[in-house]
Formats: C-alpha cells, structure tokens, sequence
C-alpha cells in the first residue's frame, strides 16, 4: 500500500471544484440555481475519481488474493518501473489539455536515453544537458509547427516520432553501437540509488508530479492550458497567450520524454535503442484513464498518476499470475481504456444538454 | 480631430458642446475573398454614451466590431483610441488598450468554472505566485452579485444557463479597466429580468463615463438605453446622429435602404403584375411552432399557387421558420400539416417525402457541393427515386437533367462541369433544379436571389412566378423588399420570432409592411404596438413578459 500513500501532494488537484473549501469564503447558494443531474453527477465522478477508486480496488483484492503481491519489494519494482511512463504521460497530460497530442514521446524517450549514456562519459551535467537540449528542441519545433504554423498536432508529432528514431540509429550506426554509462558514477546513481529502499526515479517523477499539478492548478499558465483545449477560440478572444501556450507545452512534453529517457538509461547502465516503442500510446492510454479528457479542456495530472500506477499494477498482476499470457495486459488496458471513453461521452452528452 | 496630447479623455474634446470622442474609426476598409466588408467607414464613439450599432445581415456590424477589438486588422484607415492612433495586432493588445468585448456567442471556456473565467489571464495571486482562489472567488461573487448573479463561483459555467453565462461574460468585461465595452447583441439569451439587470449595468457604465458600444435589433431596447446610433448598410457608412432625432420608421428604412414614402411600383423586378390563382385549401398549414428563444408560436397556412412572403427583419425567426417546416429544425411544439396530413417529428427526410423542398438561405454552406458537377448535384436529392436496388440509372439521371438545364437555362459547358465554377445565379438554379425534379408541392425559399446578378436574379424571379402559377406553393423570404412586396401575393411578417402581422390583398406595398417591420401601428396587429419588442436577434429573440405570444397572433 506504500506506493499510495506516497504520492500524497498532487491529490489537491483533483479536488472537484464543487467542493467546498474551508478558505472559500461566504458563498450564496441560489436553491433554485440548475442543479447536476444524478447521471451528470455520477460520470463526472467517475471521470474525476474513477482511476483512484479502481486503483485501491485492485490493490486490496490483489493484496489477499497473491500475498506476493503485498510485499515491500514487489511495490518498489512496480513503482520504479512506472516511473519512467508516468514522467512521459506527465507531459502528455498537459498536451491533450490543451486539446492536442504527441505522439513522438516514445521515439524522443529512446532519444534522450541514447544521447544521455554517450554523454555519461563526460560527467552527470552533460548527460542530463544533452538530452534535455535535443528533446527540448524537438519539442519547441513540434509546438512552432502546430501554434505558429496552425499544423495538426498529429501529423507533426508523428513527423518527429519518425525523424527522432531516425536520428536515434543514425547515432548508434543503426543500432549497432551501445553506449555503456560509466559504472559507479553520479549519472548511473541517478537511476539506480534509492531512498528507504525506493529508487531515485520515484523521487524525481514525484517532485515532478508535484510541480506539474501547482503549475497546472496554480498559476494563470495552467489555466490558459485549460482555456485552449475548453475554447481555443474563447482563449484568443479573451486576449490570452494561446500560441505561447502550445508552444511551451510541447517543449515541456519534449523535456519531459527526454529527461524520463535519460534517468532510464542511467537506471539500465546503457542507451537501449530499442526501447520505447509505442510508449507514446501508452502515455495516452494513462492519461485518458486519469480522467483528461482526449478533446480537451478538462483533466489533472494527478489522474495520471493514479492511471499509470493502475496499467502498472495490472501488468504486474498478470505477471504474478504466471498462467497468463503477459499480452493480456494489453487487453486489460484496453478494456479500461473503453469504459473511460465510455463514461467520458457520457460526461459530453449530459453537459450538451444543460 | 483631437490631438495625441488630449488624450485623457477629461480633457475637452474638439467640441465644447459634447463628451470627447474616446474610439475613433477612420475610413476603415476590410475586404475578404469576393466581398468587401467595410467600405471606407468612419464613425466616432464618444466618453459615456451609449451608442447604438445598426444595420441588417451582409452590413458590416460584425466586421467592424472585430476591426475594433483587434481580431481582423483593417486593410485601410485608422483607429484612434482617445486620440492616439491604434494598431491592433490581437484581441489582446486591444484588451489592454481598453476594449473589451461581449460576444454574442459566449465567449468563454464551458467546462472551466465560473471565477476562473472572470479572472482567466489575470488571476490575483498570492506572495509566491501562485493563484489565490479565496480571493478569486471571493471577488467573482462580489462582482456577480453586483449584477445580481448569486452563483456559486466554483461552478463549472457549463452547468449554468445561457443567460448566466452572458452575466458572466459581461462581469469578465466590466472587471477590467475598460474605456469602451463592446456588446454584441448581449440580450439575444437572456431573460427579461436579466435585460433589466443588464441595462443597470450599463446604467453604471455611463456614471462611470465608459462608453458602450451596443449591438442589437430590438428597437425598444435601442430607444430606451442609447443616445446615438450609427447605421450600416452593405459594408458603408449610412448615418450616424442622435437617436431621439430619428424615429422608428426612419431607422428602419435607412437599414433596408428604402424610402418611407416610396410606394409600390411595378415591373421593377421580374415578377408578373397579375396575382395567382390560389387554392382555397391550404396545401401547408403550420400552426404553434416553438423553439426557445426562436420561434414562438408561428402559424402560417401556404395555398397551392400562391407565393406568400416572409417578411421580418434580421433575426426575426424567417429562416428558422422555413427551417422547421422543412423539418431541419426541432421544434419544442407546433405541428404541421401537409395536405390534410399531419407530419409528426419532421426530419429533412420525411419532409421531402411529403413534398416540401428547402432553397437554404446559405447556398454554400447548405446547398451546393461544389466539386461535384452539375448533374451530381442536381440528381443529389433524387437519388432514391433514381435508383432501383440501389443502382442509380445513368440514362434517367441524364434525362432529367438535361430537362432542369433547359428549362431553367443553366448555363454551363456541360452537365458534367463543376458547380464551385458556375456564377452564384447558376449555383442558385442548379439547386432549383435538384428540389424541382423531386416535384415538389411545397416550395421554400430563403433568399433565392442574394448574391446573384441582376441578369440571374430577374430569371430567378420570372421562375418564381411561373412556379406558383403551375400550382406549386411557395414560401418567399427576402430582404429585398421590392422582390418581396411584388413578389408575394400574401405577406406575413415575423418579429422577435413570432408572427406580428400579415398583409393581403392591397396592404401588401412597401409602406406598409415598413410599418409593420417597424412596429409602427400596424395594421393587423395594432393591439400590440406598444408592448411588442423591435425584432429580435438570429439566435434567440425574447417576448417580453408583457407581450404573451398569443396576443399578436392574428388568429
């Protein structure tokens, strides 16, 4: 249950705004004022705590039903490993809330972890700068493509998720060549040291989980974020700094990808090229479950984190299991993913009404 | 006029006699593709006044206003704010120079909640930077409850009613420091309760010596709450002058461009001087039609072989009348009657089963498909008729089609060419043509001659007329009140979405049914001259409390 328990601070973001907060102040009531129906009420739920109620649901069953689940050892193998895709989906999350997408998270990921263990050789600075600069570039040119050119997020991510495998084996001479990060030093510890037994990756997505949910929730940047994917047209109406925002959310997504790429090859001691693959899908797949609406507008990053946790925990049960194919994770995933949608429609059709 | 240095707007203006001009246009021209938008306009918004913006569809309202508040950048001229000359490159920097805006169309982010709509883009913070919400919804529901709003600040704006949102819209524009708040037909959603909030508000604004720019096509609303008014017609500059000096009547004819005293001439356009032979039994009889804030209880019976008009001015519930009996709008209530036959939960389908055929008022975006060539689109409506098991016959679909381009002498190089290349008055036909071959009982039109050349326009006609003299009935809709003076044989006119008379026999002319456009005694429904609204908005025109539907019914 530690795993839970442990990424306490973002869980503020996902308070519904309905709820009443001890600072908010006398507030008039209007009784007659429209009301959520019952249905209204109960999707957006399901969209805002959905994740979290099944996440503890399976943690609990699980914990009973395969006591190797509910040890110490097998929460800090799920955790680290989540680590990695749930600092990518962080990313995500502010992209698809502002309406678009990314899909060259998975490719930039490989990216960043193959420039970070060729760099290694020179010290832990420039294996974490190198990285970050090239991914950050990526995704400053992906978001000046789409906000200044008005190109869809689509077409151009999946033009990078290309170019960026591409660079990747030009790097590696298609592949053949594995940079090794030196052993024992300061990068190499960044991924494999641990706290209480919980690997440095935790750490670092936690932090960054937790500035992610501030700058979303807190600042007049987050909630442009929100204003472009709800109305991009509102947003410019309302004088807002839409093409910065959308340029600033594909470089944090580029950062992102390539920082969890970099921590990554420093936890395996080596630039995978290999790696990666389809993580992109995955990353959306997280985000969706967390409650961030696909369109757009709505969504946190602390869903996300409940979302990643769960797909995590699903593969691992699978894998606990041992009978089970460990492809059925995908299934599982998907099943998910649909009862998501599902309720995500629902959420739609209610508020068209109103 | 004034120079930079006055630009305080406490210093005197260039005229002693009045408040100095805070907006400014000069001579501002805006084209786009095939149309001019604003022709050279120029007009002066002056510190505390409320000033109203008039004209019809196609004037240039809207394009001004976004020239104004820095969405479009004029192609030429000048725009002074308090004398120092403007350059807006986004709504933004207008914003800050001190305009802001209320869209007709909310304009706001539905899904985000109330006080972060108000505050979106400067949100009080705390030391650290960060948004300080209890004083951002302490202060959101301050100012609401200003406007006599008490709503929960925290709510999502989505879960609140249109005419909430608008409150919300006009706290967001009021809470900056604005010099000028532009309004764009803000009344069109709101409740008459609401309205008089509104008008307090703007009330207020004037103490405060902010000018208003007002929008809007209800005549009472413009006559109680502003001073001044400027009108457009076709992208020009009409007039611009105290509204007290004008009245009704006046203000109406210089939107449509029509004189008070003209009367009816014939032979002006291409419609036969002759009446037609008409039915006694109605072919169509509508009764009851309702849509919230669109429609209020329209009631209207078409006879086979008459041309009856629509008249009413922009807003006034036309197209969404001709919409619904064409089944492309739903309707809360109403009921209508094909033939003695009553349609029930009309669909574009079963309406053209039943043999009523809709000219959209938007040939492009409703109409034509324009890659698609003449003879596609012509057979596009017929195709179930055309096709057996799902086969669609080339040689019947060349048969008719070859009859519709002679017949209402389409002029392209061949069947096959495509429709995005023909003239608007061929486009125009080439849809005639696809509702004709479904032989249709029930003709309506919506605007069938805009945009369309003089040479097209009188064909148009002359078809019109020889439509409704093969037995056809047609239902006309025009803002040219000439073609529709000579062109109806019976007019009913809508305003605020209801029906507020009808015109037979010798009332219809142009005199008269200006009257009636402009709610000045008219003579069908003259019981209802005082307490009737001026016409509404497209969206959503309001029937005051004081004004239940029923009584301006003729029936």
């Amino acid at each position: 249950m530690k795993p839970l328990s442990a990424p306490a601070s973002p869980k503020t973001a996902t308070r519904p705004p309905a709820a009443p907060a001890p600072d908010g102040g006398p507030i008039d009531k209007d009784p007659a004022a429209e009301r959520p129906t019952s249905g209204e009420r109960l999707a957006s739920l399901v969209q805002r705590q959905g994740v979290l109620a099944v996440l503890v649901l399976v943690v609990v069953v699980s914990s009973f039903v395969y006591p190797s689940f509910a040890t110490v050892d097998n929460a800090r193998g799920v955790t680290v490993q989540a680590a990695f895709p749930a600092v990518v989906a962080l990313g995500m999350t502010l992209v698809i809330i502002t309406g678009g997408i990314d899909l060259s998270v998975g490719s930039v990921f490989a990216l960043g972890g193959v420039l970070a263990a060729w760099a290694s050789q020179w010290g832990l600075l420039p294996a974490l700068l190198l990285p970050l600069a090239v991914c950050g570039a990526i995704g400053a040119l992906n978001g000046l493509l789409i906000a200044r050119a008005g190109m869809a997020p689509f077409i151009v991510t999946l033009a990078s998720l290309l170019a960026a495998r591409g660079l990747l084996l030009a790097i590696t001479d298609e592949g053949a060549t594995t940079y090794l990060v030196p052993k024992e030093s300061a990068f190499a510890d960044l991924g494999q040291g641990s706290v209480w037994g919980f690997g440095y990756p935790i750490l670092i997505a936690l932090v960054l989980f937790g500035l992610g949910g501030l700058v979303l929730q807190r600042t007049s940047f987050g909630q442009t974020l929100f204003a472009v994917g709800g109305s991009a047209d509102a947003a410019t109406l309302m004088g807002l700094p839409v093409a910065r925002a959308k340029v600033l959310v594909y470089l944090f997504s580029g950062l992102l990808a390539g920082l969890a790429g970099a921590i990554n090859a420093a936890r395996l001691s080596s630039g995978v090229t290999i790696i990666g693959v389809g993580m992109e899908l995955d990353a959306i797949s997280a985000v969706v479950i967390g409650g961030t609406l696909l369109i757009g507008g709505a969504g946190s990053v602390s869903g996300t984190l409940w979302g990643v946790l769960l797909l995590a925990v699903i593969q691992n049960l699978i894998n606990q299991i041992g009978s089970l194919n460990s492809s059925y994770q995908s299934v599982v995933s998907g099943g998910f993913l649909i009862v998501v949608v599902v309720a995500q429609r629902y959420l739609a059709r209610s508020r068209r009404t109103t | 006029m004034a120079p930079p240095e006055a630009a305080a707007p406490a210093t005197a203006g260039p005229e002693p006699a009045t408040a100095p001009a805070v907006l400014e246009a000069r001579g501002v021209s805006k084209r786009f593709p095939g149309v001019v938008a604003l022709d050279d306009v120029s007009f002066t918004l002056r510190a505390g006044e409320t000033h109203a913006l008039v004209g019809e569809n196609g004037a240039g309202k809207s394009t001004l206003i976004k020239v104004l508040t820095g969405v479009h950048r004029p192609d030429s001229g000048e725009l002074l704010l308090a004398g120092r000359q403007m350059h807006f490159a986004r709504p933004f920097e207008a914003q800050q120079a001190g305009i802001s805006t209320i869209y007709q169309e909310v304009n706001l982010v539905p899904l985000m909640s109330v006080a972060r709509n108000i505050f979106l883009g400067r949100e009080p913070t705390s030391r650290l930077g960060l948004i300080d919400f209890a004083r951002m919804h302490r202060e959101a529901a301050g100012l609401l409850a200003g406007f006599g709003v008490r709503v929960d600040p925290r709510r999502p704006l989505h879960t609140l009613g249109v005419g909430t949102q608008q409150m919300v819209a006009l706290a967001r524009a009021v809470s900056v420091e604005a010099r000028v708040v532009v309004m764009d037909e803000p009344t069109s959603s709101l409740e008459p309760r609401e309205v008089e909030t509104l008008f307090r508000v703007i009330g207020d604004l004037r103490r405060q010596n902010i000018a208003v720019l007002y929008v809007s096509h209800r005549m009472d609303e413009l006559y109680r709450i502003c001073d001044r008014v400027t009108v457009l017609r076709d992208g020009r500059h009409i007039h611009t002058g105290d509204l007290a000096d004008i009245d009704r009547m006046q203000l109406v004819s210089m939107m449509l461009g029509r004189e008070v005293t003209e009367v009816r001439r014939h032979g002006v356009t291409a419609f036969g001087d002759e009446g037609h032979d008409v039915a006694r039994t109605p072919v169509l009889t509508a009764t009851g039609l309702t849509r919230r804030h669109q429609l209020d209880a329209v009631g209207l019976e078409l006879h086979a072989g008459e041309v009856l008009g629509l008249g009413g001015l922009l807003g006034s519930g036309r197209s969404e009348t001709a919409k619904a009996l064409a089944g492309a709008l739903a309707l809360d209530a109403g009921e209508i009657t094909v033939a003695g036959r009553p349609m029930r939960r009309t669909t574009s389908a079963r309406a053209i089963r039943a043999g009523i055929s809709l000219l959209p008022e938007d040939r492009k975006a409703e109409g034509i498909v324009p890659g698609l060539s003449v003879r596609e689109n012509i057979v596009l409506a017929a195709m179930p008729r055309l096709s057996r098991a799902g086969i669609v016959s080339r040689r019947r679909q060349d048969r008719i089609v070859d009859i519709f381009m002679k017949r209402l002498r389409i002029k392209a190089s061949s069947p096959e060419q495509q429709v995005g290349e023909l003239s608007g008055g061929n486009q125009q036909k080439v849809l005639l043509a696809r509702w004709l071959c479904l032989e249709p009982k029930v003709l309506l039109l919506d605007e069938p001659t805009r945009g369309i050349d003089v040479g097209a326009k009188a064909e148009v006609q002359a078809l019109i007329d020889e439509l409704a003299q093969e037995g056809l009935a047609v239902l006309l809709i025009s803002s040219d009140i000439e073609e529709l003076v000579e062109g109806s044989d019976r007019i009913v006119v809508l305003r605020g979405g209801a029906v507020a008379g009808e015109l037979t026999g010798d009332q219809v002319g142009e005199s008269t049914l200006l009257q009636v456009l402009a709610d000045h005694a008219p003579p069908a429904a003259a019981d209802a001259a005082d307490a009737v609204p001026g016409p509404g908005t497209e969206a959503a025109p309001h029937i005051p409390a004081g004004a239940p539907a029923g009584k301006e019914d003729p029936r």
